[in-house]
């Protein structure tokens, strides 16, 4: 049986064949089942509202939270939110890397180095990020910069933790190996600790990115002018509630799509993982 | 071995003892080692699990320094407790679990030596390298990564990646570990082709008999720990040498010889593992 399907499934060359596999794979049990799961998701929704359960009557009804959205995509206002929202998460993001992986290598490569800077680290990489908005709003002369300076604090320490580790699991085989192929001590840096932890490092960019998502919002919704989780609360305060459900759809749509970026440069950065 | 005389590549070992201080609790690893390698013999290296095999293979190597003793390569000292110990490219380490790097390519891996050396330029090395792949029915695999490997072809890139630097010595610590029996008598030919085309010092490691007898000029068996030298056996079976080998007289003879010493130690290990259980 199985054998008669792959034989069927070769002809793959001629034009036909192709539209056939590619019916194939668009009708796939896969999606229709993810299909089906949406369609119970949006149906359940509406329930909750028809059958007026308590707690939830404030729910708008799906078509309405529909339509705003289809009215607010048209709206530069928007995009602009969105815009403040990517270039914050990019700011803080990009600056934790370019402190945090030097810092994590560093203290893996070090052992001397480790000893003089992980304790300090160790108490504060335990305070949670949204814990810094009262001092962040302090030090930083404007609410930008406290915004920036909180998503940094997001992914920061957990690229330094990382970037650690990923120099402390490289296998000592691998340095011995590098050395009696001829390596010198600044080809093991490059060509053997970098690569080596760069797994760990992008596992950390991964992490890091969705704190920052988290921390952004939040620091949004106390401290910022503009930006998704600034819209999203504002519409709560002038009861436009089908907004909040546009605004936190649109929240996690960003946050998704940030996490593509990383992974796609996590696939470019390292070749040698491609068929996993 | 007549023109084998000629080649670089002699160990000697002297009186050699590695004792390990981790935080004051001193553990006795290798203790009063003394035997020689011929250049291009092929030395295998036998002895019951944790006895010290492998501390004496990276005191060689020079990744870890002896507490006693000096080791000679081809007169040169390369290490004693005063020396400044160090890799070097003259002595190739093929690792127990395989040290492929695995963001390089086969050919990366195999051209990284010369390259890393300045020995050959890159068109050089791959030239070589090619050439060495086509050698042992590899070629096709210049582009792949390591891990989209079977582990047998990992073990025959790894050990291409050693000589193609040409060392004097190359050090196998168990290569063949986890590949099965078939495979493995594969891979013996293969070493065996390799060695024959160019002779060279090797320094075997193994916990399979079969293997140091069907491979090995020279045998040396070491206690349990602390690793002493038990026995040396020659193995005087002409080279290079069949599978078919195994089924005769001599070699039965000679495995039987090893498996009593290496049993005798393996009893000592054991009982030893239930005293310290105990």
């Amino acid at each position: 049986m199985s054998n008669s399907t792959s034989i069927a499934m070769r002809p793959a060359k001629t034009p036909s064949g192709q539209l056939n596999i590619l019916c194939k794979k668009l009708f796939s049990m896969k999606n229709l089942r993810g299909l089906i799961s949406c369609v119970v998701f949006v149906a359940l929704w509406q329930m909750v509202i028809v059958f007026d359960i308590p707690y939830l009557k404030n729910l708008p009804f799906p078509h309405d939270v529909a339509a705003n959205a289809a009215s607010s995509a048209v709206t530069l206002e928007y995009w602009m939110h969105w815009a403040l929202s990517l270039f914050r998460i990019f700011v803080g993001f990009i600056i934790a890397q370019l402190l945090g992986v030097p810092l994590g290598l560093a203290m893996g490569i070090s052992k001397t180095f480790k000893e003089f800077s992980f304790p300090a680290f160790e108490i504060l990489r335990p305070i949670p990020p949204i814990a810094w908005i009262p001092l962040a709003i302090l030090f930083w002369p404007t609410r930008e910069l406290s915004i920036y300076f909180l998503v940094f604090i997001g992914a920061f320490y957990i690229q330094v933790i990382n970037s650690m580790q990923g120099v402390q699991n490289i296998s000592v085989n691998l340095k011995w190996a590098a050395f009696s192929l001829g390596a010198k001590p600044k080809d093991i840096f490059w060509r053997i600790l970098l690569p080596g932890s760069l797994p760990s490092i992008i596992t950390g960019m991964t992490v890091g990115m969705g704190v920052a998502w988290n921390v952004l919002i939040a620091a949004e919704m106390i401290a910022a002018k503009g930006g998704l989780g600034r819209t999203t609360w504002e519409s709560y305060t002038n009861h436009n509630i089908p907004f909040i459900v546009v605004g936190m759809v649109s929240i996690g749509l960003a946050g998704s799509l940030c996490s593509v970026l990383v992974r796609w440069v996590g696939k470019k950065a390292m070749p040698w993982t491609k068929k996993f | 071995m007549a023109n084998a005389k000629q080649l670089p590549g002699a160990i000697s070992v002297r009186h050699v003892s590695k004792v390990y201080d981790p935080e004051g609790v001193n553990v006795e690893a290798m203790r009063d080692c003394t035997f020689d390698i011929a250049p291009g013999e092929f030395t295998i290296i036998v002895g019951p699990s944790g006895c010290g095999k492998t501390t004496l293979l990276n005191a060689v190597a020079g990744f870890d320094n002896i507490t006693a003793g000096e080791i000679y390569l081809d007169g040169e000292l390369i290490s004693s407790p005063k020396h400044q110990i160090k890799p070097d490219v003259d002595r190739m380490v093929v690792f127990q679990n395989g040290a492929l790097f695995p963001w390089k390519t086969v050919m990366e891996n195999i051209t990284y030596g010369p390259i890393v050396q300045g020995s050959l330029n890159k068109a050089q090395a791959q030239a070589k390298a090619r050439q060495m792949l086509e050698m042992v029915c590899l070629n096709g695999m210049e582009d792949k990564y390591p891990e989209e490997l079977s582990s047998g072809v990992q073990r025959r890139v790894e050990i291409l990646r050693a000589l193609i630097n040409e060392p004097r010595v190359v050090m196998l610590d168990e290569p063949f570990r986890g590949l099965d029996a078939v495979a493995k008598t594969v891979m013996h030919e293969f070493l065996m082709q390799l060695f024959c085309n160019s002779p060279r010092t090797m320094f075997f490691i193994t916990h399979d008999l079969d293997e140091a007898i069907f491979l090995g000029h020279k045998v040396v068996i070491m206690t349990t720990r602390p690793a002493q030298i038990k026995k040396i056996v020659n193995v005087d079976l002409p080279w290079p040498r069949q599978h078919s080998v195994m089924n005769t007289k001599e070699y039965i003879d000679l495995k039987s010889e090893v498996m009593d010493a290496v049993h005798e130690e393996a009893i000592k290990a054991f009982e030893a593992g239930e005293r310290e259980m105990a």
